[in-house]
């Protein structure tokens, strides 16, 4: 935006292309992991995500008669990032369409790369949510892909055991135990990408070292749902672990173009996700709600660059 | 093809968006809110020309108001008493004629200062104008959203109807990218 120091500027000499091929380095843990425990489907999904985006991302060019598309990798991470958030047993073309609406709808209508308003890969996941709410809600589980619910559906309908005592299996006729080692290393039903919080965190570390992205957006978030939780005596590490809140915090919440440049705008945009996702999670109708409180606060963005703004003047 | 779209009230003045958001899920409903519309706007039309000599500048509004309250009202009945499904299904969008941009527009900018037969024309073009619209619109939606036309089905069984297409982001969109084409060219 327009925030900037007095002249002279110096290029840090770290491009988009740097900074994209850092996310994809971060991404490829939990990627593995999705091979691990999703087989070839999680190599077919993230496929055909990332080939509809980069195709998408040529014509839009071509339509627009843009130059420079495609060398920053941008829609290769878009392509991931989607992927990543959606139902492993999810049909591809599915998958493909949703990529289309992100990248042509959320992200080159807008202006293209810098000037979206919203994350193109959860305004893809929101439209294919909206469009086919029963196959974005058909959950299977790790190795033998039989449909089952999420950790955070079954803690909604009140059938999750709590596990944190004896972490082995301990099913009733009722409900379903879920093991906290599962869930650290995703071995539990969950988008592609999500369920591995081992995979994610290693990503995560890699883009704090690399300065990529800024400590304070992924810490206020996970803090702000850390404290909801805990003062609505909610199980605090279960909510940190299950669903979509890592790889929203770290990797999706930090996108440049959706997020605030200051670092008050950052605190307030993290800890605006953190109070959204808890709420969702808590009352909502939704058993997750990461998706959609990224997206909500996004829309905050404009209005919280341009507070700091107006008071730099 | 742009020329004819533009002579619709929803693409050409932006007017009327609620109806056009709001009934434009089925083609059937797009229909019936397109008839019960030109039935308004031709007769309010026709009653606001015919006392335009009588009418107050002052107070005209209110007065405009009123005439097209009396037809919305009588389609209001019409519809519920003959086709009461289609009446359920357009629901509140039915009195909410009353408040529709394109009726007042026309009644002050049209009907106001012409003859009653002019005044006539211009509410039955304008009315088949606006069903063209909604019927292009609901058209696109139903086949997407739904996969029917008229409740009918047009794909084979194992297509899976885009759902989007029937909830209001599907409408702004599509109203979006219409726009979009007509505007093209003045970017050249």
């Amino acid at each position: 935006m327009k925030i900037l120091a007095v002249s002279p500027h110096l290029h840090s000499g770290v491009s988009t292309q740097v900074l994209m091929r850092d996310v994809l380095i971060a991404l490829l843990p939990a990627g593995l992991a999705s091979l691990v425990f999703f087989g070839w489907r999680a190599v077919w999904l993230i496929g055909v995500c990332v080939g509809a985006a980069v195709l998408t991302e040529y014509l839009a060019a071509q339509f627009f008669k843009k130059k420079n598309y495609l060398n920053d990798c941008s829609a290769v991470v878009t392509g991931v990032l989607l992927a990543f958030v959606l139902p492993p047993s999810l049909p591809l073309w599915m998958a493909a369409l949703g990529a289309v609406f992100a990248i042509l709808l959320v992200k080159e209508l807008f202006g293209g790369l810098g000037h979206n308003i919203f994350n193109p890969a959860l305004g893809g996941r929101a439209f294919l949510l909206a469009s086919f709410p029963v196959w974005l809600t058909t959950w299977t589980r790790p190795f033998d892909a039989v449909t089952t619910a999420t950790p955070l559906a079954l803690a909604k309908s009140g059938q999750l055991l709590d596990a944190v005592s004896r972490a082995t299996v301990q099913a009733s006729a009722a409900g379903q135990a879920v093991n906290y080692w599962d869930l650290f290393l995703g071995n539990v039903a969950g988008s592609l990408g999500e369920t591995s919080a081992l995979a994610l965190l290693l990503g995560a570390a890699y883009l704090l070292y690399r300065q990529v992205i800024d400590w304070r957006i992924p810490l206020g978030y996970l803090g702000t749902v850390a404290l909801f939780m805990f003062f609505a005596h909610e199980n605090v590490a279960f909510h940190l672990l299950a669903g979509g809140l890592l790889l929203g915090a770290f990797f999706m919440a930090t996108d440049y173009t959706t997020s605030p440049m200051t670092r008050r705008g950052k605190w307030i945009f993290a800890i605006g996700c953190g109070i959204l996702t808890s709420v969702i999670r808590l009352w909502g109708g939704y058993p997750e709600g990461v998706c959609y409180s990224i997206l909500i606060m996004n829309m905050f963005v404009p209005l919280l660059d341009r507070l700091d703004e107006a008071k730099s003047k | 093809m742009k020329k004819f779209l533009k002579l619709c009230p929803t693409f050409g003045l932006l007017l009327g968006f609620c109806p056009s958001l709001a009934v434009t899920t089925a083609v059937s409903n797009a229909l019936g809110m397109g008839l019960a519309f030109t039935f308004v706007l031709t007769f309010s039309n026709f009653f606001v020309s015919l006392l335009r000599r009588v009418i107050p500048e002052g107070a005209r509004i209110p007065l405009f108001i009123i005439i097209i309250v009396t037809f919305v009202t009588i389609s209001d009945m019409l519809l519920a008493g003959f086709v009461p499904d289609l009446y359920k299904a357009l629901g509140i969008f039915v009195p909410l004629i009353v408040v529709n941009c394109i009726i007042l527009g026309r009644a002050e900018a049209f009907a106001y200062k012409n003859t009653v037969g002019a005044a006539v024309r211009d509410g039955l073009l304008n009315g088949f104008w606006f069903t063209v619209g909604l019927v292009i619109l609901a058209v696109i939606r139903e086949a997407l959203g739904a996969g029917t036309l008229l409740g009918y089905p047009i794909f084979s069984a194992n297509f899976t109807p885009i759902l989007l297409f029937v909830l209001p982001p599907g409408g702004f969109l599509l109203i979006g990218f219409i726009l979009a084409y007509l505007n093209e060219d003045k970017r050249a």
